[in-house]
């Protein structure tokens, strides 16, 4: 080991320095708070385990953080094999030989004109934000790292274990059921 | 994406996605323009699109608000790593 170690690990002041600021970066990602609390302890516990194998080269918080990372991962492909898949409906036809074309009864409806008028409404906001909560975990997510924090494709598929073009299948059939969803609750009543 | 010049509705609708991000490609946008030009559905999609954009750029923002946990469940928490640590030993 090296002699130029600077940092060590102390995990017994662990949720005392680390919780809060790893809870928020969870439940920014998990959106749902007994979620976001239980991966924190897990991460603490593989920590604990893993603490033979600190070399001390990175600081405490940073190799919480990657531990954490990896189970935001683990967390987001268990409920993609449990359920997720399915909860989205279909837009277009799957096979056949209208393949890709709009299913009818998915085709977007005409919005009146007064829609731009409509965009300053607060209540507009509370309705969008009903349809984002309506997303499959996974989606919202993905949605909200690209839409509101605004982070890059590349730092979404690391931070999911995703490629690239699973990021794209996921925010067009999220824009899908988002567009849909204002379309039933907004532009169509 | 593959190189045909002519798209289904599936594929002209996810250009259009990604091209609310910037991040279509010049040869994708020109398969979407000439898509959109005869489909009139996607014509519409395409607009309306613009406009979920426009809304969620007026209406979402990045929050400054930390979640914390409360005293208890730090409490709680930090009774089980404890726990951890000393079963380790």
């Amino acid at each position: 080991m090296s002699t130029e170690t600077k940092y060590s690990l102390e995990p017994n002041n662990w949720v005392k320095n680390y919780a809060d600021f790893l809870f928020n970066y969870t439940v920014t990602r998990v959106n749902n708070h007994e979620q976001a609390k239980d991966l924190v302890q897990e991460t603490f516990f593989s920590a604990l385990k893993a603490a033979e194998n600190y070399r001390g080269q990175a600081s405490e918080r940073t190799w919480l953080i990657s531990i954490l990372k990896r189970k935001i991962i683990d967390h987001y492909r268990k409920i993609n094999s449990k359920k997720g898949k399915a909860e989205l409906k279909v837009n277009f036809y799957e096979e056949g030989d209208k393949k890709g074309s709009w299913l009818e009864e998915r085709v977007p409806q005409l919005w009146d004109n007064k829609v731009e008028n409509d965009i300053e409404n607060t209540e507009l906001k509370d309705v969008l934000n009903k349809c984002i909560d309506n997303l499959p975990d996974k989606y919202r997510t993905v949605f909200i790292l690209k839409n509101v924090e605004h982070f890059q494709t590349e730092e979404i598929c690391n931070e999911m274990g995703i490629t690239s073009s699973n990021l794209w299948v996921i925010i067009h059939r999220a824009r899908h059921q988002l567009r849909k969803c204002l379309e039933d609750n907004w532009f169509a009543k | 994406m593959s190189k045909k010049f002519i798209i289904n509705c599936d594929e002209a609708t996810t250009i259009c996605n990604k091209s609310q991000y910037k991040e279509a490609s010049f040869w994708e946008i020109i398969k979407l323009r000439y898509h959109i030009f005869s489909c009139k559905l996607c014509r519409t999609y395409s607009k309306q699109n613009a406009t979920v954009t426009k809304i969620c750029s007026k209406h979402l923002h990045k929050t400054n608000k930390k979640y914390k946990l409360c005293k208890e469940e730090k409490e709680l928490l930090q009774t089980e790593v404890i726990k951890k640590i000393k079963d380790k030993h």
